[in-house]
């Protein structure tokens, strides 16, 4: 697909994670907005995926969404590429819907194979997703995305010493480097010191990818990913991501981490996102 | 009464064992991970059959419990090992988002769950267990009373669909139950009949209660005995028939009073037949060092504990 046309896909991701979370006053915008060029590249042009759902996802690469609360843009994408209806993405976080605040298998949502919005354990889900993928003799990938403040959590490091320590190389973990989390930015919480330096101690292949959120680059790296992968380490790539991307009031702050814009704010965060795909 | 004779004495978690190494060689599709604690799991036969299918995942509960859960995307059916403190309190958000709110078919399998851990002290000996897998929804917890029985369990999760807690032990107790027996999840084992009272009681604590049995036997007491050995679905039905004929109950289980067995026999009484009831169980306090015999006796989880409870539960009728 022509990068013009991943591009109109971003700007409809947009539309949908901003008129979403505006609805139910709730949700996380800024993280949804700087992984959509991301998850729409995985998904349209990287991922050999079966909409057609199939929670065993034989012969299929597998996606694990870790930080669970940019639910959206997830959501979003998932519709996009027709797990399931685009109407649907209107039930977002309402009573009885399948679109839970985080994500979940348990209300039967296509598309989507563990919960997840506790952090940290989205790495080992897919490590044993991708170790099952071996047992069973496939030549397929899994991939994974994380928040940076996400690689606070523990059970992350335990993930990644024992992927790297059993050679999961049909893996690749991607940061959604973005360097904010709620409380501001990640070295005023908890610095995450040298990220590059830390997998890579671990044992892992490691990409560092600046502008990520440019599709070309993106493209690019996931394909550099992927050749990387079985060759007896996990890849990781460190996405330098901007949190709030295409919405200029939502750039450059932690404060859209997980609070919806007014009606006011809406409007102008849809102007600059002019209707590509057709809104929901 | 009918008697039950000690086959032999063995350590449940070797039952665990042969069930395992059984379920390898049955169902390729069974895969098994171990924190670091292979020999005390038992879990030997299983690696030499199967080493391809077996994950040493290093002191990481956290962790193999998520892969677990990863691992059932594909088809298979892990089984994880550790002991029941790291089972469970260490790891309880791994098992509520990734297996239980997941729905994923993982069976957690815990070891040297209670005090008869011994020696280790505290620490290890989790007298809450059971309590925080029964909350979980969805999950099935299981603990079975002797060798013969825990390999039947050990078989009989694997070939269920879904989230299992099978909760077992350390030292090596009577063997007592029919090697044969079949393992039915969810349905009770009436051991003995009686007309005075039912001892509902599981784990270690079975044989106990076939103990005071007979000692209540001698003083005219007629017991009648249910292997609870899967508190979660608790066998209702079970339970109210006895109870209609008894009318008074006795719990017994290595656990603390508070979210054990007894806790929720106590809610399916209260709903359907209030009944007068007494608790043989750990009265809210952590364990200690020492030998489990010093410990069950210590902490009131014996033959004498449920003898008493017997004759106090009877006066309430």
């Amino acid at each position: 697909m022509p990068t013009q046309q991943l591009q109109d896909q971003v700007i409809q991701v947009r539309r949908d994670i901003l008129r979403m979370v505006h609805k139910v006053n709730s949700g996380h915008p800024g993280g949804s907005l700087g992984c959509a060029e991301f998850l729409v590249c995985l998904y349209k042009e990287v991922m050999k995926h079966d909409t057609n759902f199939k929670m065993d996802g034989f012969n299929e690469d597998l996606f694990f969404l870790s930080n669970g609360h940019i639910s959206p843009v997830y959501y979003s994408v998932l519709a996009r590429n027709g797990y399931f209806p685009v109407s649907e993405l209107s039930t977002f976080r309402l009573l009885n819907t399948r679109l839970q605040g985080h994500p979940t298998t348990h209300e039967g949502l296509d598309g989507v194979r563990i919960a997840s919005g506790s952090l940290g354990q989205g790495m080992s889900v897919a490590i044993g997703a991708a170790l099952t993928k071996k047992l069973n003799g496939e030549d397929t990938t899994v991939y994974s995305l994380h928040g940076d403040g996400e690689l606070q959590e523990g059970q992350i490091w335990e993930a990644a010493m024992y992927a790297a320590g059993n050679k999961v190389d049909n893996y690749i973990a991607t940061v959604d480097y973005n360097k904010k989390q709620i409380d501001g930015a990640t070295d005023d919480v908890l610095p995450l010191g040298d990220l590059k330096a830390k997998f890579e101690a671990f044992g892992w292949d490691v990409l560092d990818v600046k502008e990520g959120n440019n599709i070309d680059t993106i493209l690019k790296a996931l394909t550099e990913a992927k050749s990387r992968t079985g060759k007896g380490k996990p890849v990781c790539i460190l996405l330098h991501t901007e949190m709030g991307n295409g919405v200029d009031f939502m750039m450059n702050t932690h404060a859209w981490h997980g609070k919806a814009p007014n009606d006011e704010q809406l409007a102008n965060a849809l102007a600059q996102n002019p209707e590509t795909l057709g809104d929901y | 009464m009918k008697k039950y004779i000690d086959q032999g004495k063995k350590d449940t978690r070797s039952g665990f064992g042969a069930g395992l190494a059984a379920v390898g060689k049955a169902n390729e599709n069974v895969v098994a991970l171990c924190a670091d604690l292979v020999g005390s799991l038992k879990m030997d036969e299983f690696i030499a059959n199967n080493p391809e299918r077996f994950f040493q995942m290093g002191i990481t509960e956290a962790n193999m419990m998520s892969v677990a859960a990863g691992m059932t995307i594909g088809g298979k059916i892990p089984f994880t090992g550790t002991f029941a403190n790291f089972s469970t309190g260490r790891v309880y958000d791994q098992i509520r988002q990734s297996i239980a709110y997941s729905d994923k078919n993982v069976k957690i399998c815990a070891s040297h769950a209670g005090l008869t851990l011994g020696e280790d002290g505290a620490t290890h000996q989790i007298l809450e267990d059971i309590g925080l897998m029964k909350m979980l929804p969805g999950m099935v917890v299981i603990n079975p009373c002797d060798y013969n029985q825990t390999k039947a369990a050990t078989e009989a999760i694997a070939d269920y669909v879904g989230p299992v807690y099978l909760r077992f032990g350390r030292p090596k107790v009577a063997n007592f139950t029919p090697v044969d027996q079949k393992f039915e999840i969810g349905k009770a084992i009436q051991l003995t009949e009686g007309t005075d009272v039912t001892i509902l009681a599981t784990g270690h604590l079975v044989w106990e209660a076939l103990k005071a049995a007979e000692a209540l036997e001698a003083k005219g007491i007629s017991a009648e005995i249910i292997n609870i050995h899967t508190i979660k679905p608790l066998d209702k039905n079970a339970i109210l028939t006895s109870v209609a004929k008894t009318g008074c109950v006795v719990t017994a289980e290595e656990h603390n009073h508070l979210g054990g067995l007894g806790e929720s026999v106590a809610r399916v009484l209260a709903q359907n037949t209030p009944t007068p009831q007494e608790f043989v169980a750990t009265n809210d306090t952590f364990g200690e060092s020492g030998t489990p015999e010093q410990l069950m006796k210590k902490y009131g989880l014996d033959d004498t504990a449920i003898i008493n409870a017997v004759e106090k539960v009877i006066t309430r009728k």
